[in-house]
């Protein structure tokens, strides 16, 4: 049913549906609101599932870790410094297999304390393990988590998931959201059932030594898991698809590719206010396209290739900064390419909130007019840019 | 597309109106994007929330800084936090005044219209929330969202408080009938 809902309340009417066992969470900014819905889910029963009050995130990831080690279905959401504190704990996860599903409310990292939005904190967290999938409004962040359990449940998988929204723009924005029907999502999504889990009858062990003699294999059979969700994916979207009847997951999506001359790549939900920056200048006779990266990690490569092989300028567009290097999502498109076409431009904004508007896009596409560049920061303040910072020496 | 921008302090219902507009645009089946300035904001703290609306989905994600409406909750912000700045040509700013004093100056390209929306709280619902009052004013001089899709909207939000959800209409239908 269509209702006119905030992004947190969207993704918490998805994981109801999905009906986990455990949720476990530690409230922060601008995460709170989802947690603070399903708590009030199961105290007024409509979600029959235990919510573990904890003091840290390092701890809610502890609990869904072990919940989900006994065969249970678990959902985490977090942001930021909480998502960074689980870090220990998420590489494990990952490590022992275990099909955790969690929402990353995206946001800055500190210092200085910075609440509002950026994708430094999951991006930060791009070798954990973790399949990563980025929303571009309410609706996607909803129907990635139903997808997630799907795709992370699926005995080839068992692998963890994390589904980032904005912090802010998604999660305290209210827009038009389709949420699906019980019966619907039960035929799509049913029960979890457990490979391997603890078990008193069949006693087993995980996340114990890994010695040099085996470490090794763990790592190269995650890596190539992942690379299967690269085929997996797309198969996921299109079982939702046919089950919901609007579009699912895919790795990317390509918006007036074609014929583009330039393509803007990038993520998450800055790539609606391209798109509306995209139909103006096309009105214009500009043909400018998107290149929208969903699933970050696995990084879909060959997507990439063939959508911008073609293109004559590409500029990525980062919302993090791999600090001492450039941004991440360029340096992953520019190796696809080494030193052949298209030209790919890099270009850092929005860092701790710092608005991008249309204007910001269309500096960028003016910048690349008149030279390449490789991590060309958008709308920095030059004043704020003095020698105490150790700008130029 | 067109953009609303509401200005209030914190505590004084900006993102209850913003989320109000919102639904009753979704009740007509327009789409429509609410959301609040980002942050945290401390009690009594100036603050805007915004909303687009549109015939299709609303993709922009940026903030609004020429909109064509502008709803001002708390008269003593209109100043200090330059609030008819940038206004489309043609727009509208609905303006809570406590005294004609609160607001003296032209506008130049748009239209103001100012209203006592705290005495009709008052009056009305007995609490000084001028946020409802602007509602109905907005409904009227906009154009663009009907006076029943703004009761249907309140009439969901306090579905379970009959007595004040009558308040609150009374208050939304004073608002409409003063501009």
């Amino acid at each position: 049913m269509k209702q006119f809902l905030e992004g947190s309340f969207a993704v918490a009417e998805g994981a109801k549906l999905c009906k986990p066992g455990v949720v476990s969470a530690y409230p922060i900014t601008p995460q709170t609101h989802i947690v603070e819905r399903l708590a009030d889910f199961v105290a007024t029963g409509s979600l029959n599932a235990q919510f573990v009050n904890v003091e840290s995130e390092h701890s809610a990831a502890t609990v869904v870790l072990g919940a989900c080690a006994a065969g249970v279905r678990v959902f985490t959401a977090t942001s930021s410094q909480g998502l960074i504190y689980m870090s220990e704990v998420l590489f494990n996860i990952a490590g022992m297999r275990f099909p955790v599903v969690m929402v990353c409310a995206n946001r800055a990292l500190s210092a200085p304390i910075n609440i509002w939005n950026d994708q430094q904190d999951a991006v930060s967290l791009r070798d954990s393990g973790w399949v990563q999938v980025y929303a571009e409004n309410n609706q996607e962040a909803l129907d990635f988590v139903l997808q997630a359990y799907k795709l992370g449940e699926n005995p080839k998988i068992m692998l963890p998931i994390i589904v980032n929204m904005d912090g802010f723009i998604l999660t305290h924005g209210m827009e038009t959201v389709d949420v699906p029907a019980n019966e619907l999502v039960d035929k799509f999504l049913p029960p979890y059932k457990a490979p391997y889990k603890l078990d008193v009858e069949n006693p087993m062990s995980f996340g114990l030594l890994g010695d040099p003699t085996v470490y090794i294999e763990t790592r190269y059979a995650l890596h190539k898991t992942l690379e299967d969700c690269l085929s997996m994916i797309p198969q996921v979207g299109k079982e939702f698809e046919a089950t919901f009847g609007r579009k699912g997951l895919d790795l990317v999506e390509l918006y007036k590719v074609e014929d583009a001359k330039t393509v803007i790549v990038a993520m998450g939900s800055v790539c609606g206010t391209i798109k509306d920056y995209i139909d103006t200048q096309r009105e214009e006779g500009k043909k400018i396209g998107l290149l929208r990266i969903v699933s970050y990690r696995p990084f879909p490569k060959e997507k990439v290739y063939e959508a911008l092989k073609k293109i004559p300028k590409v500029l990525v567009l980062d919302k993090s900064i791999s600090l001492g290097s450039e941004g991440p999502l360029y340096t992953e498109v520019k190796s696809v390419f080494a030193n052949k076409k298209p030209k790919v431009s890099g270009f850092v904004a929005g860092l701790g909130g710092r608005d991008i508007t249309i204007e910001t896009i269309k500096d960028m596409v003016d910048i690349s007019r008149k030279k390449e560049v490789r991590c060309e920061f958008l709308g920095l303040r030059p004043e704020l840019l003095k020698e105490d910072f150790y700008v130029g020496i | 597309m067109k953009e609303i921008k509401i200005f209030a302090r914190a505590g004084q219902g900006a993102i209850t109106t913003a989320a109000i507009l919102g639904e009753a645009f979704f009740h007509q089946e327009i789409y429509a994007y609410a959301f609040p300035s980002f942050g945290a904001a401390r009690m009594g703290a100036p603050m805007n929330a915004f909303l687009r609306f549109d015939t299709k989905p609303v993709r922009l994600r940026s903030q609004i800084y020429n909109p064509d409406f502008v709803l001002v909750i708390d008269p003593t912000l209109i100043k200090t936090e330059k609030c008819f700045h940038g206004i489309k040509k043609g727009g509208i700013a609905i303006v809570a005044i406590r005294d004609e004093a609160d607001l003296t100056e032209k506008p130049k390209g748009f239209k103001v219209a100012k209203i006592f929306a705290e005495k009709i709280a008052l009056e009305t619902i007995g609490k000084p929330f001028s946020n409802t009052v602007l509602l109905g004013a907005f409904a009227k001089l906009s154009g663009d969202v009907k006076l029943e899709s703004i009761n249907e909207a309140v009439k969901k939000r306090f579905s379970s408080k009959p007595e004040i959800l009558e308040r609150n209409l009374a208050a939304i239908k004073r608002g409409y009938d003063a501009v």
